[in-house]
């Protein structure tokens, strides 16, 4: 929204948006991201996008209101990690977020097939938002160290609230394993179904050797992940997952067919109707 | 889990109801804002950060299971509230101030 949108309805009285409210949300001015800066920012900003995407479809559909509201908070939370971080990779083609977001195509996002898998029932969505937040709180508590200014500032806003929905999760799965037989099993079910995608958020790749200082390689993530993981299942009195792994590749651009119909819904209007606003 | 609300037994597909008090800074009271619904009281204070301090309206939530609440009978609003009426001797501007007394 780049102008000032008013509206004096008789109804409503006199309305007012500005758009001042919607650049709050950037953290960090300023800088042009290098490619293999910005190559790292992609996978930390289409992992937002493609999760906050898939949550956005429990709108008006989750098991209650207020759960209704709380997915929805944590949606906009990652939209807004979203644009900070394809805004800032963006810098390095001369691209805008809205270029990032609507006009690549399925090949060209970087995210973990974790994030693009379905919602399933309830228990699916729980254990995704469980293991993603684990993994994103971990990325963030250390990319606030990072000799990148931009990256550091984004991290630094993003954990607080990434530590919310770490928290949310651990409450479901707590309650969800502890509930009742159907909610153990679903829960169980689900954990089954998707623990197979977390390896891949822990594979190092070739850019990683040239970010030493920028940031943290994912390798070096996976102990603190798994000690926050353990402790909740733990108290769930569950094991930890420990079957197949997935092909993963999604940093490479390869993704499962489950990306591509979410893409299709994201980009549908921008491709339309280029250049539409509000 | 204990939830306040298992109780509920006559609608246990329904989460009980909890009342929210929101304090919107330091030295302030705590506010009625409204209710929701939720498993447990632990729940019931996230969903209360969700639906009721959005737009930083609180530094701190309470919430109260609805049905701990003894209210007054709205039916009995005359023997109740119409009492005062008249009785201006209980407001302290009713007092006029004594020409001796310094400081008042």
């Amino acid at each position: 929204m780049t102008d000032d949108a008013r509206n004096d309805s008789p109804d409503h009285g006199h309305v007012e948006l500005t758009a001042v409210t919607l650049a709050d949300e950037f953290v960090a001015e300023g800088g042009t991201a290098t490619a293999d800066t910005a190559e790292y920012a992609l996978w930390l900003g289409d992992d937002s996008l493609v999760l906050a995407q898939r949550l956005g479809e429990w709108i008006s559909r989750a098991p209650e209101l207020e759960e209704d509201v709380a997915l929805a908070n944590i949606a906009l939370d990652l939209l807004g990690h979203a644009r900070s971080f394809l805004r800032y990779a963006g810098t390095a083609s001369d691209r805008t977020e809205d270029d990032l977001a609507y006009w690549r195509d399925e090949h060209e996002f970087r995210s973990a097939h974790l994030v693009e898998q379905p919602n399933g029932d309830f228990a699916h969505t729980i254990v995704r938002q469980f293991a993603v937040s684990h993994y994103l709180y971990e990325i963030y508590e250390r990319l606030r160290a990072s000799a990148d200014p931009v990256l550091s500032a984004i991290a630094g806003k993003a954990v607080k609230e990434v530590d919310y929905h770490r928290d949310h999760a651990d409450q479901w799965m707590l309650r969800l394993a502890l509930g009742t037989d159907e909610s153990r099993r679903r829960l169980t079910t689900a954990l089954d179904d998707l623990w197979p995608w977390v390896a891949e958020l822990f594979v190092d790749e070739p850019v990683n050797d040239r970010l030493l200082d920028i940031a943290p390689r994912p390798s070096t993530l996976r102990p603190a992940f798994e000690a926050g993981i353990a402790a909740v299942l733990r108290e769930c009195e569950l094991e930890v997952p420990n079957g197949l792994t997935g092909a993963g590749g999604g940093r490479r651009g390869r993704h499962s067919e489950h990306l591509g119909p979410l893409l299709a819904e994201l980009q549908v209007l921008a491709r339309q109707h280029p250049g539409a606003t509000w | 889990m204990s939830a306040p609300g298992a109780s509920d037994s006559a609608h246990p597909e329904t989460w009980p109801l909890w009342e929210v008090f929101v304090r919107s800074s330091r030295g302030l009271s705590h506010v009625h804002v409204g209710s929701l619904h939720a498993p447990d009281e632990t729940m019931a204070v996230r969903n209360a950060r969700d639906l009721y301090t959005r737009r930083s309206e609180g530094v701190s939530i309470w919430v109260v299971p609805s049905e701990a609440i003894t209210a007054s009978d709205p039916d009995a609003k005359g023997a109740f509230f119409e009492s005062p009426a008249g009785k201006n001797y209980r407001h302290a501007t009713y007092y006029t101030a004594s020409e001796g007394v310094k400081h008042l």
